[in-house]
């Protein structure tokens, strides 16, 4: 019993295709990689927009706008 | 691999792609230094980090589906036929060999070759957009350069069997259009949309000046994409097959290196040609800049660019001629650009990648016509005009369109450009404010131990 389905290199290597673990679950390995992707966008995209909303509110005046030009 | 020559073969091809992968990791470091160094140093840490993200996004994606858009749509589809599913299914990210196997030992290494451009593609929009794009629209726009659009274009175009080197006998052998038209042509698309950064134009229309806030790193940047570059240059050829392998019109049995189109070139040639165009872009670049050392690196750039889509067959000193005159009309066509349409491209990206592309592939279209664009019979012959329709699909059809449309529907929503009070403030304004604190407590707890 292997994850691999390799028990043992007694082999001839022409015979040898695949070796990664769990062959035969690619497509489930594939929807784990989309979900992964989209909600990855998704949280990573509304959390920059609060982000900038809480910076906006605590530091959006002239006086601190002015300041960080001048420091440039 | 049966005999020690297919043994040898096999791995000496395995290693030249593995080797151009490494070098071409260099592009993206050199794309990220330069882009820090021409932002302000407000700007500094969200502008290496809006680039340096699109490396794992790109390539996630690029494993889902780009990889299988190459093989699937070269015949458009219904061009020249259908979705050839037969060549896609082995490249789909379910298939066994997309993972260790080992009676496949190419896949893996031609798939990052391939990779390492869709990050360059990538990175090239994102120099032109900094200091004001949402970095989450960013990361949106860079799946679709590099995972989508620019595949799309290599499979019609950069294929041994893509419709367009068919039928309009397209040649581009190192990718003026397929990756620098294109990302070009995606970033202009972008920028009508997003607009310039806040005073970048004064109220008389009239552009000003926004400096690089450390020029010493924008050139050396500009250097070390010249150095990933080599690794580019290669890695678009088959660097050893015989011609039973090829399996086209050529006979005999002397074995050698061939383009992405199975068309016969040399790596000394391609060397010479990538030093002569480097050096026609610099000796422009400085000349029409009057000494601008950004505009000289960028005209290196520039005329690499230009010459690239036939540097596989240029006699030297054409390429540093080609070279020079694609960095002319560049340099001229982004202030004209610029002052006319009020596009504010923050390190001329649309102008060294996009119109230098452009003007390449008509260039080659000239010089190279009635050239096989293959060694398969029945293709068409490099022309001018199937290298201008080539050239428009590039930087107008697959860049300038999708980025246009995709920057619409991101602004529609209020989520392309960051707030007024954000780009004023600057991008990194919380963090550094915090930094500061941070540094000013330890000082304080080292004085206190005084």
């Amino acid at each position: 019993m292997s994850t691999t389905g390799i028990t043992s290199w007694s082999v001839d290597l022409a015979e040898v295709g695949a070796i990664y673990p769990f062959q035969g679950l690619e497509v489930i390995m594939l929807l784990v990689g989309l979900v992964f992707w989209i909600c990855w966008h998704v949280i990573t995209f509304r959390s920059e927009i609060e982000l900038q909303q809480e910076k906006i509110a605590k530091f959006g005046t002239a006086e601190y706008m002015n300041s960080a030009i001048d420091e440039d | 691999m049966g005999t020690n020559l297919d043994a040898l073969t096999t791995v000496f091809t395995e290693f030249y792609y593995w080797l151009t992968v490494a070098l071409m990791f260099l592009i993206h470091v050199g794309f990220c230094m330069y882009e820090v160094g021409a932002s302000r140093r407000r700007n500094h840490m969200h502008t290496l980090l809006k680039n340096s993200m699109l490396i794992p996004l790109v390539t996630i994606t690029f494993f889902f589906f780009g990889w299988w858009i190459y093989w699937a749509f070269p015949n458009g589809p219904f061009i020249t036929g259908g979705l050839d599913l037969g060549a896609a299914g082995p490249n789909a990210p379910t298939s066994d060999i997309m993972g260790t196997n080992l009676q496949d030992r190419i896949t893996g290494v031609f798939w990052a070759a391939f990779l390492l451009f869709s990050w360059t593609a990538a990175s090239i929009v994102s120099g032109s957009v900094i200091e004001r794009i949402n970095s989450g629209a960013f990361w949106i726009l860079v799946v679709l350069i590099g995972s989508v659009f620019w595949i799309i274009d290599a499979a019609w175009g950069w294929h041994y069997a893509g419709w367009m080197v068919k039928i309009l006998g397209y040649h581009d052998a190192y990718a003026s259009g397929v990756i620098h038209a294109i990302a070009g042509g995606f970033a202009l698309g972008v920028l009508v949309v997003l607009g310039p950064r806040l005073g970048k134009f004064g109220k008389d229309g009239k552009p000003r000046d926004i400096l690089p806030h450390n020029p010493w790193l924008v050139c050396i940047g500009l250097f070390l994409i010249y150095t990933g570059f080599w690794g580019f240059y290669v890695a678009c050829n088959v660097p050893l097959i015989d011609p039973g392998g090829i399996g086209g019109q050529i006979t005999g049995e002397t074995w050698t290196a061939t383009t992405i189109y199975l068309t016969p070139t040399t790596l000394g040639a391609i060397t010479m040609n990538f030093l002569m165009s480097l050096s026609g872009g610099m000796m422009i670049g400085y000349f029409v800049s009057k000494g601008n050392a950004f505009w000289t690196y960028s005209g290196g750039l520039a005329g690499i660019i230009t010459a690239s889509a036939g540097n596989d067959i240029y006699h030297p000193i054409q390429a540093m001629i080609i070279g020079g005159v694609g960095t002319y009309l560049a340099y001229k066509l982004h202030y004209w650009v610029e002052n006319r349409f009020k596009i504010d491209d923050a390190v001329g990206a649309v102008a060294v990648h996009g119109y230098a592309g452009f003007i390449g592939l008509v260039i080659c279209g000239f010089v190279l016509w009635g050239h096989p664009a293959s060694p398969y019979e029945g293709y068409a012959t490099i022309s001018p005009w199937g290298q201008f329709i080539g050239a428009v699909i590039m930087f107008g059809l697959l860049g300038f369109l999708p980025g246009w449309i995709a920057s619409k529907i991101l602004d529609s929503f209020g989520l392309l450009r960051i707030p007024k009070e954000i780009e004023l403030l600057g991008l990194d304004f919380r963090t550094n404010l915090e930094e500061e604190a941070a540094a000013k407590e330890v000082r304080e707890a080292e004085k206190a131990k005084i």
